[in-house]
């Protein structure tokens, strides 16, 4: 990309209908909606159970332009291996119009993509199909209630991991899908949120124009599971960036490129006084969270070459 | 879907939705107990709500407006009252403060 | 009409899958489905057969991308057994109400535990409640025909289903029987390749899968009901007109032995071949005995199984699968009961159950099962076991 894009160049068209029942102030809402419409039109869609299918696709309402699937919850990977390889083997014989290129994206929650839905996308980034798989991440399993997933953070409060005598939210960290994913060699790998749009865009529609499996991490905000007022989504987003808690970045083919430097990093509890699931935190368990980030942070630079996250200035 | 719902002779098999974007016909609006309403002389036109709303419920319109100060603009951003849930995030991130959350008055 | 080629039951289900000219096969590897898959992806390899195999990590995903490759409007295959058709039992159910006609071969093979790679039916008999058309083969030649008649039933516009057609592990995938292997031109020119079903087009973008709450659900289950029913139409049209171009005649059920017979077995898969072997080895003329087989289960041909079974003293149904605390702990027992009883015929029944973990059901065994048969067959039904003989268990 010469051209740096921004906020102005997003398409105005909208490839994602609103009457869907998404929360008020829904983060991954407005990544389904810009998402759609960086991807190219002739693309199929395949989904697995969770927030957004069952939101979006309530009989006989759909907020999808694009063909949609949905199967079950743990095979969204495995479905759109399925539809790649039919579009594949169709189009060698001739059955569809050879000058089409049908792209094919799959998208879960993180409970759809890191727990119940790892093994379909394993076999899916390791037998090499041309498919974008995008996890947006609300760190728990929020569709069923605020359950934890193997992407909550530590320090979470979740319905199964709550605040109590003996527990004190979640006490495991994050799994680390991207280098799940890098584990298996794919081209393409990044991460996106939804405060950052015209870095969203970029990164789709790269990534839709590279060949083989790709994931794209999304970080998406949830009003009820993290416990904020609507109207704060794009505030805490773009405060995780701020504090390091969540890294804008893109790895092709073993290169790193960090989209979001942040020269001065704030402290973490500026991220987590504003959720209401992270009110119980001692201030021992913030500074277990602040080394977390600081680990994260010292191993993107020490990947990027340079100092591309910066030291926590309060 | 008005009136009678259909049998199941009616329906197109396997739960098939033929209508993409067919979700626009449920309008939305009465989950809100706020609405934002955009001051459009102070409004700069910057796009940053448009691109936040999560309905989406705020359109983009080539529409003309010259403010109280003679500044001509050639959109106008519009706030689509049949969808707009009241969440706040476009009042929230307004870089000018031109959206404010009123009560829903119903 | 076409070339005899001696070929195990699993060759003869892979030469008809080529000749289907199916766009998608994907499969995960179980004993004993294997050399299916193996011999297609010779096909392939050689050029042979113009498919993409997906190579997937687990039948829960073989089954799911199946689904989305015939989402996508391609013809796609799959097989399994045992333990992996149980774990693509999630999506069986999906891809039957997702109305896909997708056509899977199960090999039929022993339910876990203990763990046991031979042949009974009970992985078969785990389909039942999904909605696929299900049909078993008693041979290798059927076996490989039942996969061009199933993307007949499957794909047409009347029926939508998938189908799932099974031979019987070892008895059948791994023994070497004659086959006249249906040709590519034939084959296509009996279950053309048609877009009968909706599909993934992003000319016409529609949304499959989508959730359907109290208010809409029923109206779809009410659709696949009828969809099931019409398959039984639409399989005897394939069978007549199979007949006709191949000169091969099959039935939703069929019968062999005496006119008028008294005692009757019923049984499915290559038993039916003991039993006949038997009765024409053992028993003489009007011996008044007779095997009826089963080779459509789903949809169960009641009217048929009613029409036979009139005016027999006594029925005994084989079942090679175990459904502990059931009513009827034999489920293919279950079904005819039903069906006797719906249709007012009032021929006494007896359950055995047979041949489980891949233990042969020999002409020793059938020969005990006539045997009891005869001596029941004038008794009153009062007087009949109500629990299943274990023919063959050591007690």
């Amino acid at each position: 990309m010469s051209k740096t894009l921004t906020i102005r160049d997003l398409p105005r068209e909208e490839r994602f209908a609103p009457g869907h029942r998404m929360c008020q102030g829904c983060g991954a809402a407005i990544l389904m909606r810009h998402i759609t419409k960086a991807l190219p039109k002739d693309t199929i869609i395949v989904q697995a159970t969770g927030c957004v299918e069952v939101t979006t696709t309530l009989y006989p309402e759909t907020s999808w332009m694009n063909p949609w699937l949905h199967i079950a919850f743990e095979n969204a990977a495995a479905g759109a291996s399925g539809i790649e390889a039919a579009i594949k083997v169709l189009k060698r014989k001739g059955q569809l119009p050879s000058g089409k290129e049908v792209k094919v994206v799959a998208i879960g929650g993180d409970g759809g993509t890191f727990d119940i839905g790892i093994q379909a996308l394993s076999g899916m980034l390791e037998r090499g199909h041309d498919i974008l798989y995008i996890v947006y991440d609300n760190e728990a399993y929020m569709n069923t209630g605020i359950q934890r997933s193997g992407a909550t953070p530590f320090g979470a409060w979740t319905t199964t991991t709550p605040v109590g005598k003996v527990w004190h939210g979640e006490w495991r960290r994050k799994k680390d899908i991207i280098g799940i994913a890098l584990a298996h060699r794919v081209p393409y790998v990044a991460t996106v949120n939804p405060a950052y749009l015209p870095d969203l865009y970029v990164k789709v529609s790269k990534a839709m124009s590279i060949k083989g499996p790709k994931l794209i991490h999304a970080f998406s905000p949830c009003v009820p599971g993290w416990r904020y007022e609507p109207a704060l989504t794009i505030t805490i987003a773009k405060m995780a960036v701020q504090t390091g808690m969540w890294i804008n970045y893109e790895i092709e083919n073993g290169v790193l490129n960090v989209t979001t430097p942040v020269p001065k990093r704030k402290p973490v509890r500026e991220y987590l006084k504003l959720q209401g699931r992270f009110r119980h935190l001692t201030d021992e368990e913030i500074s277990i969270i602040q080394k977390f980030v600081d680990e994260q942070v010292a191993y993107i630079n020490r990947l990027a070459g340079k100092e591309v996250i910066g030291p926590v200035e309060a | 879907m008005s009136g009678r719902l259909p049998s199941w002779k009616e329906l197109p098999i396997g739960a098939v939705i033929l209508e993409p974007g067919s979700s626009r016909r449920y309008k939305t609006h009465e989950w809100r107990t706020l609405k934002p309403v955009i001051n459009q002389d102070k409004c700069i036109r910057c796009r940053i709500c448009w691109s936040y709303c999560p309905e989406p419920a705020i359109l983009e319109v080539d529409k003309p407006y010259v403010t109280s100060t003679n500044r001509r603009y050639e959109i106008t951003y519009m706030v689509d009252y049949d969808y707009c849930k009241g969440c706040g995030i476009c009042a929230q991130e307004c870089p000018v403060k031109a959206i404010e959350m009123v009560p829903e008055v119903r | 009409m076409g070339k005899i080629v001696p070929l195990s039951g699993n060759s003869a289900v892979a030469y008809a899958v080529k000749s289907a000219d199916v766009d998608v096969i994907s499969a995960y590897p179980i004993t004993p489905q294997t050399t299916i898959v193996e011999k297609l992806a010779e096909f392939i390899a050689n050029g042979e057969l113009d498919a993409e195999m997906i190579h997937v990590e687990s039948e829960h995903s073989a089954l799911s991308a199946a689904v989305g490759a015939s989402a996508a409007g391609a013809r796609v295959y799959t097989a399994s057994s045992s333990q992996g058709i149980v774990l693509m039992y999630e999506i069986m159910f999906i891809a039957s109400s997702l109305r896909l006609p997708i056509v899977m071969t199960v090999a039929t093979r022993a339910l876990s535990a203990p763990i046991n790679i031979w042949n009974d039916h009970s992985d078969f008999m785990a389909v039942s409640d999904t909605g696929w058309v299900m049909m078993m083969a008693e041979n290798n030649q059927e076996a490989h025909d039942d996969v061009i008649l199933a993307y007949r039933i499957a794909e047409d516009p009347e029926v939508l289903l998938p189908v799932a057609t099974a031979l019987d592990g070892y008895f059948m995938t791994h023994t070497i029987e004659p086959i006249e292997v249906i040709e590519r031109e034939d084959a296509l020119s009996f279950a053309p390749k048609r877009k009968t079903w909706f599909t993934l087009d992003p000319d016409k973008p529609v949304t499959i899968g989508a959730l359907g709450d109290p208010q809409w659900y029923f109206e779809f289950k009410r659709q696949q009901y009828e969809a099931m029913k019409k398959s039984r139409e639409v399989f005897e049209k394939s069978v007549e007109e199979f007949a006709k171009v191949f000169g091969r005649r099959y039935g939703a059920v069929e019968y062999f032995g005496d006119e008028n017979p008294e005692v009757v077995l019923v049984a499915m898969g290559h038993v039916v071949g003991n039993i006949k072997a038997y009765l024409s080895r053992v028993r003489g003329k009007d011996s008044r005995a007779g095997v009826l087989k089963i080779k459509l289960y789903r949809p169960f041909p009641e009217d048929l199984i009613a029409k036979y079974l009139e005016g027999v003293k006594i029925v005994g149904v084989i079942d090679r699968a175990l459904i502990p605390g059931s009513a009827s702990p034999g489920p293919l027992h279950s079904e005819v009961v039903a069906t006797l009883r719906k249709h007012g015929v009032d021929a006494k029944t007896l359950s055995f159950v047979s041949g489980l973990g891949g233990r042969p059901v020999t002409h020793e065994h059938i020969g005990l099962m006539f045997g009891k048969l005869s001596e029941l067959k004038d008794k009153p039904s009062s007087e009949l076991p109500k629990e299943p003989l274990f023919i063959g268990v050591r007690e």
